[in-house]
């Protein structure tokens, strides 16, 4: 029940992107479709569970007054994986995604998991948590990338809503629209959460 | 001419925090008021522009020449977050005064995704050194305009009856998409 709690928290509750304001730039950055939000989701979840499992296991061996360089190095060299892998296997999301892939490397969200759970909590509680949180954020990133895909777009994941209307609110794909969406995404959450306290 | 476009094209048509979502962190955290917001943009002017250089040097003479630009990643953010310690030992001995004016930015823009797409842009345009800098400065100056616009506009926003689901970050956010609205006027001027 406790491990379902934790990892239950971070879809609504605690929700990194809508409640806690973590991860802001990657969230306005690459949602103009829910596909581009849904493969940067997947991302920052890998790299996430990946820091979160090696802080947890060597937190003891790091010294106290070095922790955030290290926490850096070792969130740095998974974000090195993820760019590799998806420059290799998924080049057309890796050119969509551009500048935002190595840049998870600054995202709050991974570097707050890492120094407020994973440097105190056990494994298996860093794995839930992990999971929990990047899911959350996959959830939010394809919720904003959708609504931005079906205003500007009249489509979801690529599929035409209306068949033959393709040119919709140009404005919700461009920039003003990722932070107008976002703004009324988290008066939505505010009151989810609310509802479910 | 060449920098004359790439200035007017950081500051205005690319803007950093408005049309490229570099920065919102801090555009967000530190907008409340306007006398925080200038402390930060020269906080941000300040690293952004000596990181550019540093990073600019790394990756043409170290990472290159060697064949490991792979390690970029890694290597552009141990350099940023040292040479932001570095800098804040550094202000306290020699420079007091803008130590008090900038010291509690400093250790936040470690985080600050601006920095870091400022260094890895750079790169990515292929630009020599001075282009570089230039290029870092008027990033900054874009930074401090579209963030010191935003904090006037959110000290008058604290008088406002707004809806109670609205306060906060909410309408912040509406208000930095108007606000974009208007930068994107300035699409096409380069």
């Amino acid at each position: 029940m406790k491990q379902w709690n934790n990892f239950t928290k971070g879809f609504i509750k605690d929700n990194p992107v809508f409640i806690l304001l973590l991860g802001l730039c990657p969230a306005l950055g690459v949602t103009t479709s829910a596909f581009n939000g849904f493969g940067m989701g997947l991302a920052t979840t890998f790299v996430l569970l990946g820091s979160n499992i090696v802080v947890s296991i060597i937190k003891n061996v790091i010294p106290n007054k070095v922790r955030i360089p290290c926490f850096i190095v070792i969130i740095a060299s998974f974000v090195t994986i993820v760019q590799l892998t998806m420059e290799a296997f998924l080049p057309d999301l890796f050119d969509s995604l551009g500048l935002f892939i190595p840049l998870i490397v600054v995202n709050c969200l991974v570097m707050g998991r890492a120094e407020a759970f994973a440097s105190k909590q056990d494994i298996w509680s860093s794995i839930v948590d992990a999971m929990g949180m990047g899911l959350g954020f996959t959830l939010a990133l394809t919720m904003l990338g959708g609504l931005r895909e079906i205003l500007g777009a009249y489509s979801i994941f690529g599929i035409q809503l209306i068949p033959g209307v393709t040119d919709g609110m140009l404005v919700f794909v461009l920039a003003p629209g990722a932070f107008i969406g976002m703004g009324y995404l988290i008066i939505l959450f505010n009151y989810m959460k609310k509802k479910t306290a | 001419m060449e920098y004359f476009a790439i200035v007017i094209g950081a500051i205005f048509v690319n803007n950093i925090v408005l049309a490229q979502f570099l920065g919102i962190c801090p555009y967000i955290g530190v907008s409340a008021k306007v006398s925080t917001s200038v402390g930060m943009s020269g906080a941000v002017l300040f690293v952004m522009t000596l990181a550019t250089i540093v990073t600019f040097l790394i990756y043409n003479y170290i990472l290159e020449p060697f064949n490991i630009t792979y390690l970029q990643t890694i290597s552009y953010i141990l350099v940023i977050s040292s040479l932001v310690q570095m800098v804040e030992i550094m202000l306290k001995k020699v420079s007091p005064e803008l130590y008090q004016a900038l010291g509690i930015f400093l250790p936040l823009i470690t985080t600050n995704c601006a920095i870091m797409g400022v260094a890895l842009l750079t790169i990515q345009n292929e630009f020599n050194l001075l282009q570089g800098v230039v290029f870092a400065i008027s990033h900054a100056a874009g930074f401090a305009l579209a963030i010191i616009l935003f904090a006037g506009i959110r000290e008058h926003m604290e008088l406002m009856d707004l809806p109670k689901a609205m306060r906060g970050a909410p309408a912040a956010l509406v208000v930095a998409g108007i606000l974009a609205l208007a930068f994107m006027g300035f699409a096409g001027l380069v």
